[in-house]
């Protein structure tokens, strides 16, 4: 299972002028992982995504994406990404979801180039693995927060991503939606084995799902495999991960409990 | 008036630029309004009156400026203009907005300025304001058809960069597309294009052209290909029935051409209410 490291990062520091937001991480994804990142608001996590997506340059430390230094990584088709669904679009947009899916081959297309019909087919494929084929000429205002963050997720896998980053995708989307949404990505990761790495509220509710948990509050409070984490859970996680951490029983068929904020 | 058309080249030279703007306003306007941009082409306007402002000055102080074009020291200002909003938004990340009064008064107080020193213009500076589409002349008119094709051309080779941008900042950067190189061309783009739709509606009524069609059709189009097409179409049946009903009431063209668009929009509101109807 664990092949070579698809994020790495090695003593990985940033600051907003003088607050420090992360302090000296290191972090090692292995290919096929599914790493669920915890931790309370203003724990870094968002400022995590955004170094390892580029938007960030990092001040101390280093991140390597596929082996190669992030300053002189190129290839991002590889790296798809789904923002929390209400920070970074207007829900008046006029455009259909195959439009927004067919966006995502922008970059690997490259400039000056067409939808040719293989594009075309390429979007309504992922379209069709969302489960969205059949909304592809309504706008995406029409659509609930779920169906918008599923063709989200479909304008992320329409450009082949080996590695897929997430952040607190189930923000705006319905309670009993969730569930169905989380099992699409435990299915993207076991049977397209895509690399996932999603930053969640809700630990609890996927921790059937990930193979990887790491707790981040500023530094990096745990960071291993799921059977490694449930032991830590009941030897009192909340100890070392502060107060902010509530261990919860849910209503799932396995007994053990999640970590949730 | 087809007749007359082909008889008087100044109606010729309003038809043809009245088209060519009924064609590129709104094209890029549909980009500027779902970009949230629709006031950057308010505050572009009065930067380009400050610059034709300053060239009928120049006009008038020297000799050797006598006969140029203001049209092409308006396109300087409010590519100038263009350039300091990004600044200025850089400068205030969290109140981009700002930019916009600060360059519209910064504009208008300019061209305050060069009228005073000119000790006032005559009806000329009246005709920026609010159009005067039958002084456009030939040179003007090829000035505008160049513009109008390097727009088009333009968009057509980068439409999915600037709808991917325009969609979604966040994730545009994030797949690795040069971001603000794109956004650096459309600035420019957005300026070229005030400065020649100007001879048309004139400054005040500018951003209407931009605007009004993308609003009307933004109510009733599905996905952003037919956003823009709708446009398109609004635009060219304001400027034309503008155009002709101005001709023949012996109206003022640029007040007709943005009424006529008002009225489209109305009707295009109207439509959505009895019609068909979305999820929402």
């Amino acid at each position: 299972m664990a092949g070579k490291p698809v994020i790495e990062i090695k003593g990985l520091s940033y600051r907003y002028e003088r607050e420090t937001v992360l302090d000296n991480i290191t972090l090692t994804v292995p290919e096929n992982a599914f790493l669920g990142v915890v931790g309370p608001n203003g724990s870094g996590k968002s400022t995590l995504m955004k170094l390892i997506l580029g938007l960030l340059k990092p001040q101390h430390g280093e991140i390597y994406l596929f082996g190669q230094e992030i300053r002189r990584f190129k290839n991002w088709e590889k790296v798809g990404y789904v923002s929390q669904k209400a920070n970074s679009f207007n829900t008046g947009f006029p455009a259909t979801v195959f439009e927004v899916v067919s966006s995502g081959l922008t970059k690997k297309m490259g400039l000056f180039k067409f939808l040719k019909k293989e594009d075309k087919n390429k979007v309504s494929k992922a379209l069709e693995s969302v489960g969205m084929l059949e909304f592809s000429f309504k706008n995406i205002g029409e659509l609930s927060g779920g169906q918008q963050q599923r063709v989200f997720i479909a304008r992320a896998l329409v450009s082949d991503p080996e590695l897929l980053i997430l952040d607190e995708p189930t923000v705006g989307v319905d309670a009993h939606n969730v569930n169905s949404f989380y099992q699409m990505l435990g299915d993207l990761n076991k049977n397209r084995g895509i690399t996932l790495l999603m930053v969640t509220h809700d630990i609890g509710t996927v921790s059937d799902k990930v193979t990887h948990v790491a707790c981040l509050n500023k530094t990096l409070h745990f960071h291993g495999n799921t059977e490694e984490f449930e032991q830590l859970e009941r030897n009192g996680l909340s100890e070392i991960y502060g107060h902010e951490v509530h261990l919860l029983d849910h209503h799932h068929e396995h007994e053990h409990g999640g970590v949730t904020r | 008036m087809i007749e007359a058309i082909l008889r008087y080249e100044f109606l010729q030279n309003a038809f043809m630029t009245g088209i060519l703007i009924g064609l590129v306003a709104p094209l890029l306007g549909v980009f500027i309004v779902v970009r949230r941009l629709s006031l950057i082409a308010d505050a572009l306007s009065h930067v380009t009156l400050a610059g034709i402002a300053a060239s009928l000055l120049l006009e008038k102080k020297f000799l050797m400026f006598s006969g140029l074009n203001p049209l092409y020291m308006g396109m300087v200002f409010s590519v100038g203009g263009s350039l300091f909003i990004e600044k200025l938004r850089g400068v205030y990340k969290h109140y981009q907005e700002l930019a916009i009064p600060i360059i519209l008064s910064g504009g208008i107080g300019l061209g305050v300025i060069f009228i005073s020193l000119a000790d006032g213009f005559n009806t000329d500076l009246f005709s920026y304001l609010f159009g005067s589409v039958t002084a456009v002349s030939r040179a003007d008119l090829w000035t505008i058809l160049a513009i109008t094709i390097t727009v088009a051309i333009v968009i057509f080779l980068l439409y999915k960069e600037l709808f991917l941008l325009s969609f979604d900042e966040e994730y545009a950067k994030a797949s690795g597309l040069a971001a603000k190189s794109i956004h650096f061309i459309f600035i420019i783009m957005v300026a070229l294009v005030i400065a020649a739709s100007m001879r048309v509606v004139g400054i005040l009524l500018v951003s209407s052209l931009m605007t009004l069609p993308v609003a009307a059709s933004i109510r009733i189009a599905k996905g952003f290909k037919q956003t823009i097409f709708l446009s398109v179409i609004f635009g060219e049946i304001s400027v034309l029935s503008g155009l002709s009903l101005a001709y023949y009431m012996d109206l003022a063209p640029g007040g007709t051409i943005v009424i006529i668009s008002v009225f489209i929009l109305i009707l295009a509101i109207l439509i959505k209410k009895s019609g068909f109807r979305k999820i929402a």
